[in-house]
């Protein structure tokens, strides 16, 4: 057995850190509850059965990290769309790269502006969400971010939203650490495209609670920053009440160490939640998608579909779960993992898992690790393609039923777009 | 154009020799035919020809317009102008027919030393080529070979070849799983191929394509050699008589 520091001291080390914080404001109440939370389970630590496959030390650890600035003249993804832009330095908001938040069709407004007023939408979703998706599987650092983060979006939607709100991440510090906390409310009717693209910070904690009613729809794209060093934790939390839509894709490529959790609770009958993932991770990358859905009203649809290609030594990380109870009947469950294994040094740990008490449902799920098709390589390259550009529109055609699960064709195009300069660049 | 001289090949992972000494000489504006039984090595010997793993050469040589060709990959000897067209073309879910074809001919034309063909050059070339084939936009916007009929790989081959415009084309049971009149449409697709430039061997076991694509020279293979060269005739002795009697007068 290995000497592992006592969670406590750690934690305390955290908390001190925003000590002079206070518990005043329409926030104050859930910070404290928060705070009690993460006293009471702790940071997770290597013997946790729900870290068992990622080792949470580097997310844990008090010290700052440092994670080298990308050098990268790479233009900006998704530039070319009309979108609202909130730009996020190092987390802290600028409002000059940033466009105006009032004056659009959808309420947009700070964490940190309005912490200290008394009343917020807000007040009913911010670690209300982290709060219940803390059973049955405990998730401290989504409290530990309650708790502490200074600032995130708190994004209403109201009707039909126009443009897309994109929130951009950059870095200009090498050693920071980041926590944003964002807060996005989706009326009945309404919907919204939410995106979100960078690097967060060299070490970074970032949670997104959605709260969506009936008949609304929510769509998600992010891609998170190819710093090769940085460190990201995230947590996704959604509630969908009745007919509403939630889908997230997420692309990784690069990063040190990257866990995105994402907590769904299907709410209300004949809702709908996708969540996919494509990463590509070449040496020294860990990847863990740990995803928990709940059905919880009948005739609800959930996919979960993950991909990752993964090459000299990368590491791949799969917890799935679909939890249907007792009175989700006519459930419609979809699971697949699938990782791409460019060598022998590259791995992939999967654990799908269904726990099903209602009757009348359909579940599946699967899971694969394989090498490049063999047959399709030569039937590329009789026609004349060289065998590293066959073996990277193998890669994307790998990756294509993940990213296809955006449910917008431009945007699915900057994506491959994105995804083959990736490839490119590491293409000799 | 192909001269194949006393090959020799075994399977890498078991010690097991499929062909035992071919020699075949194609030449410019010909067209061979390879027939054969069952395990008799004609698809092995397209295999070899297009560079796939899992086979050592252990003697003789190969070339194409007097060059080596074993010691190349796959895709140089595409680059020289070698063409398989496959029994069991490949699905590549999430590669579309058309990137997949501009890639190819790309790659070969960037290898060579030429220069890459434009978008809208390329466009117009495939819509001219796959309107004679009818192959549709639907299937040139499909995912390569993915949900397409027997009869639509083999056309989508020959589409292939028609774009690539290859110096030797080797054709492995094109005629399996078509119909006759998907046959007498990929036919049609060879013979507007043919030229004195260009080399054809077509692998087959039935006699009924070489009525579509007529041969030059027809060859008997059996065991891993070639028993029996004859002109079109042969072909048509085989299908009267079947195989046992020709390896019967050769034993």
């Amino acid at each position: 057995m290995g000497f592992v520091e006592p969670n406590n001291a750690l934690l305390d080390l955290w908390l001190d850190r925003a000590e002079n914080q206070t518990d005043k404001g329409w926030s104050g109440q859930q910070r404290a509850d928060a705070r009690a939370r993460v006293q009471k389970m702790g940071l997770p630590n290597r013997r946790d059965e729900y870290w068992k496959y990622t080792r949470p030390d580097r997310l844990t650890e008090a010290a700052v990290p440092t994670a080298e600035l990308l050098s990268s003249e790479d233009q900006e993804i998704f530039s070319g769309f009309e979108q609202i832009k909130i730009v996020f330095v190092d987390g802290v908001f600028s409002p000059e790269l940033s466009d105006a938040l009032d004056g659009h069709d959808v309420s947009i407004e700070l964490l940190s502006q309005t912490r200290t007023q008394e009343g917020h939408w807000a007040s009913d979703i911010f670690g209300q969400l982290e709060a219940a998706g803390q059973s049955p599987v405990e998730r401290p650092l989504a409290a530990l971010n309650t708790a502490l983060a200074e600032d995130g979006v708190l994004v209403h939607a109201k009707g039909a939203t126009s443009k897309p709100v994109h929130l951009i991440y950059l870095r200009q510090n090498q050693s920071c650490d980041v926590m944003l906390h964002h807060v996005v409310k989706v009326d009945s009717g309404a919907s919204l495209s939410f995106l979100e693209s960078g690097a967060v910070g060299a070490r970074s904690n970032l949670v997104l609670e959605t709260d969506i009613e009936a008949a609304g729809s929510f769509h998600h794209v992010r891609i998170q920053g190819r710093d090769h060093q940085r460190l990201a934790s995230t947590h996704q939390f959604a509630r969908l009440r009745q007919e509403s839509t939630f889908k997230s894709f997420t692309l990784t490529a690069n990063g040190a160490l990257t866990r995105n959790e994402c907590v769904i609770e299907l709410l209300g009958d004949d809702g709908i939640a996708h969540v996919a993932g494509a990463c590509v991770g070449d040496g020294d990358f860990v990847h863990d998608d740990t995803v928990f859905v709940t059905h919880d009203a009948v005739g609800c649809e959930s996919r979960q579909v993950f991909k990752k290609v993964l090459r000299n030594g990368a590491t791949g990380v799969f917890q799935g779960k679909i939890l249907v109870k007792q009175d989700a009947q006519k459930t419609d469950g979809y699971q697949i993992s699938q990782s791409l294994l460019l060598d022998e040094d590259s791995q992939f740990l999967a654990k799908p898992e269904l726990e099903i008490y209602a009757d009348d449902v359909a579940c599946s799920h699967g899971s694969t690790s394989g090498a490049v098709d063999e047959d399709a390589l030569f039937y590329l390259r009789s026609r004349g393609v060289p065998k590293a550009l066959a073996t990277d529109m193998l890669t994307l055609s790998f990756l294509a039923e993940a990213v296809d699960e955006i449910d917008d064709a431009e945007l699915i195009n900057s994506v491959v777009e994105w995804l083959e300069g990736w490839l490119e660049r590491r293409r000799t | 154009m192909l001269e194949i001289k006393n090959l020799h090949v075994s399977l890498e992972e078991e010690d097991k020799q499929i062909l035992k000494g071919v020699d075949l000489k194609v030449e410019a504006g010909k067209v061979h035919a390879i027939m054969g039984p069952n395990g008799s090595g004609k698809s092995t010997l397209s295999y070899v020809l297009s560079g796939k793993a899992g086979y050592q050469v252990t003697e003789g040589s190969v070339t194409l317009r007097g060059e080596e060709v074993l010691d190349l990959e796959p895709e140089e000897r595409a680059a020289a102008g070698l063409f398989l067209a496959f029994q069991y073309p490949v699905e590549i879910p999430g590669v579309g027919n058309m990137t997949f074809l501009r890639t190819a001919l790309n790659s070969q034309r960037k290898m060579r030393g030429e220069e890459e063909m434009s978008a809208a050059e390329f466009l117009r070339v495939v819509r001219e080529k796959a309107k004679s084939l009818k192959i549709d936009a639907d299937m040139l916007k499909r995912p390569v070979n993915v949900g397409f009929s027997g009869g639509e790989k083999k056309r989508n081959e020959i589409l292939q070849m028609a774009l690539l415009e290859p110096k030797m084309c080797i054709l492995d049971e094109t005629d399996s799983g078509l119909d006759v009149d998907a046959m007498k449409l990929v036919a049609r697709g060879v013979n507007a191929l043919r030229d004195e430039n260009r080399g054809f061997l077509v692998i087959t076991h039935y006699q009924r394509l070489l009525d579509h694509i007529a041969p030059d020279v027809v060859h008997i293979m059996a065991d891993g050699k070639i028993v029996k060269t004859g002109g079109p005739e042969l072909a048509l002795e085989v299908e009267t008589n079947g195989y046992s009697d020709i390896l019967a007068e050769v034993a």
